[in-house]
């Protein structure tokens, strides 16, 4: 089988720090990938890469064997911090029809057929009768989804996540989780998140990245962990997969 | 007071205020949800130093200013995108200063030149000539048109840059050509209606409609219908009572802001 997703020997510095060293990393179809590190250690970095938002410097990313900037309709992406500019006069459908990626005009405003759409990616993540509602009254859990139904907009193979749930209510944690679930069923799915229930229950293939990227396959198979009941936290799960510095727990 | 509007000044005045409000409106909303309040400021006042300049050189009011503010706009523009964040108070500042002060310079340099610069901080509505209106009409269709192409394209701008960049929105182009619409725009409504008043038609209605309205489209209509209002209500004071018509519209706006606060404060509680 063809990595959907192909990423070799990239390298990428901002200025002169180095952020992220000789990076190799192949996704398959319908994979779950799930991205953890510690804060700074490249991560929306390298999303940004893959997304084309920071350009290349040396090594290669490929999406189905070409370059990934000619499949940009196929990828959607949810951005790390969506509660920003909330008092922007905006509602919800037309931050979802920001998803599109026709250069057509239509004369002040938006065509039948892409408003239809928007509707659809809304009923996906549950927000169907906010589509009227401007985006400042929603809360931040209904934003996240927001955001997820304009990253659907063009039906991508492959959704990027930069950490979908960091801001966010637990309640609207869990029907992110119980969403990208769902999505990965049809979708190959990469997402930035030190959420356990994530990292433990959803995903396939774990990736912790600081500067260079090391891949857990198997971790998951073997779930050691309740982490319903179990008071457990991130650098514990670091020392497992033998790559923490820190020693204590801070959480 | 209806015989007033026998007067063609007085048309004019009116025809003008119309126009003018609707411009505001649009390019103020603009400029607000762009963030880039500043930059207007420093636009505004370059364009006054661009009127010394047009005054000393002899050349056309118009086409001087406009040279000066368009200049200004895009230099802005490409010192804002290059580094983000940082500049925009400081540069918009800086320019504030400096365009004022080459205009009036230029001002004292022109030979037996005896209008004086400040009758541009108030403006001059009720001398409102043919060719002002002709200039704004103008304006306003650009606007209008540019608007019907790409109000998404300018709203995802707008409302998120990264993402719109994104999905192939030229981004740069989009926020360069806000900024030169905002240039023409002050650059006309400081000839009629005064620097001063320019920056208080930029900001005191539509920090009222972005309140109001869940569009930026809605926003847009409510600060034209609001400045509408509030100049409309300073005219019809001046005359009256024979005060001088800028300084009348911008109290009229503020008196309207508080009141509209203090039932803003007084929901919320
Ligand atoms: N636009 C930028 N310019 C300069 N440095 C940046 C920029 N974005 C991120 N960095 C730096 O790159 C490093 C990695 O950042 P990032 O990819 O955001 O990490 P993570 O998402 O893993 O927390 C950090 O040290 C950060 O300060
Ligand atoms: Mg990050």
């Amino acid at each position: 089988m063809k990595p959907i997703l192909r990423v070799e020997n990239l390298s990428f510095a901002y200025e002169k720090q180095t952020v992220l060293e000789n990076i190799n990393l192949e996704v398959f179809e319908k994979d779950f990938l799930a991205i953890i590190g510690p804060n700074g250690g490249g991560k929306s970095t390298l999303l940004k890469l893959i997304l084309g938002i920071n350009k290349i410097q040396s090594g290669d990313i490929k999406i189905q064997g070409k370059s990934s900037l000619q499949f940009l309709n196929k990828i959607g992406y949810v951005p790390q911090n969506t509660n920003v500019n909330t008092d922007f006069p905006i509602k919800t459908s037309e931050v979802v029809l920001m998803g599109r990626t026709s250069k057509k005009i239509f004369f002040f405003g938006y065509s039948k057929d892409e408003q239809q759409k928007a509707k659809e990616a809304l009923e996906k993540v549950g927000m169907k009768g906010f589509a009227n509602q401007k985006i400042g009254s929603l809360s931040g859990g209904q934003r996240q989804r927001v955001m997820i139904a304009r990253a659907l907009f063009t039906n991508p193979k492959i959704l990027l996540f930069d950490e979908p749930t960091s801001s966010i209510d637990v309640a609207g944690q869990k029907k992110i989780y119980k969403l990208l679930k769902n999505l990965s069923k049809e979708i190959t799915v990469i997402v930035v998140s030190h959420d356990l229930s994530i990292v433990l229950e959803d995903a396939t293939k774990v990736a912790y990245i600081n500067k260079t990227l090391v891949l857990h396959d198997a971790l998951l198979e073997n779930k050691k962990f309740d982490t319903k009941n179990d008071h457990f936290c991130e650098v514990e799960l670091l020392h497992m997969l033998g790559n923490s510095h820190k020693k204590s727990c801070s959480c | 007071m209806l015989d007033a509007l026998s007067y063609g000044f007085m048309q004019n005045a009116l025809i003008a205020s119309v126009l003018i409000s609707i411009i505001a409106g649009i390019i103020g909303s603009l400029v607000v949800v762009n963030r880039m309040v500043f930059l207007a400021g420093g636009i505004a006042h370059t364009s006054y130093g661009g009127i010394g300049m047009a005054i000393y050189f002899g050349i056309p009011i118009y086409l001087g200013a406009s040279l000066f503010a368009v200049g200004a706009a895009l230099l802005l523009s490409f010192i804002s995108l290059k580094q983000k964040n940082k500049m925009d108070t400081f540069i918009g500042l800086i320019w504030a200063a400096v365009g004022m002060a080459i205009g009036v310079i230029f001002v004292d340099l022109t030979p037996g030149y005896n209008v004086d610069l400040l009758s541009y901080l108030f403006g001059s509505i009720l001398a409102v000539s043919r060719d002002d209106l002709y200039f704004i009409s103008i304006l306003l269709v650009v606007i209008i048109l540019t608007l019907t192409l790409w109000y998404r394209d300018i709203l995802a701008v707008s409302y998120d840059s990264e993402y719109a960049a994104l999905r192939g929105v030229p981004v740069k182009f989009f926020y360069t050509f806000i900024l030169v619409l905002c240039a023409l725009s002050v650059v006309v409504a400081i000839k009629i209606v005064g620097l001063i008043l320019v920056i208080a038609l930029l900001t005191m209605p539509i920090y009222i409609a972005q309140k109001l309205s869940s569009t930026l489209a809605g926003m847009m209509l409510y600060s034209s219908a609001l400045s509408l209002l509030f100049t409309l209500v300073g005219l019809a004071l001046s005359y009256t009572y024979n005060l001088t018509s800028g300084a009348s519209i911008i109290l009229v706006a503020a008196f309207f802001l508080v009141v509209f606060l203090l039932i803003e404060f007084l929901h919320h509680r």
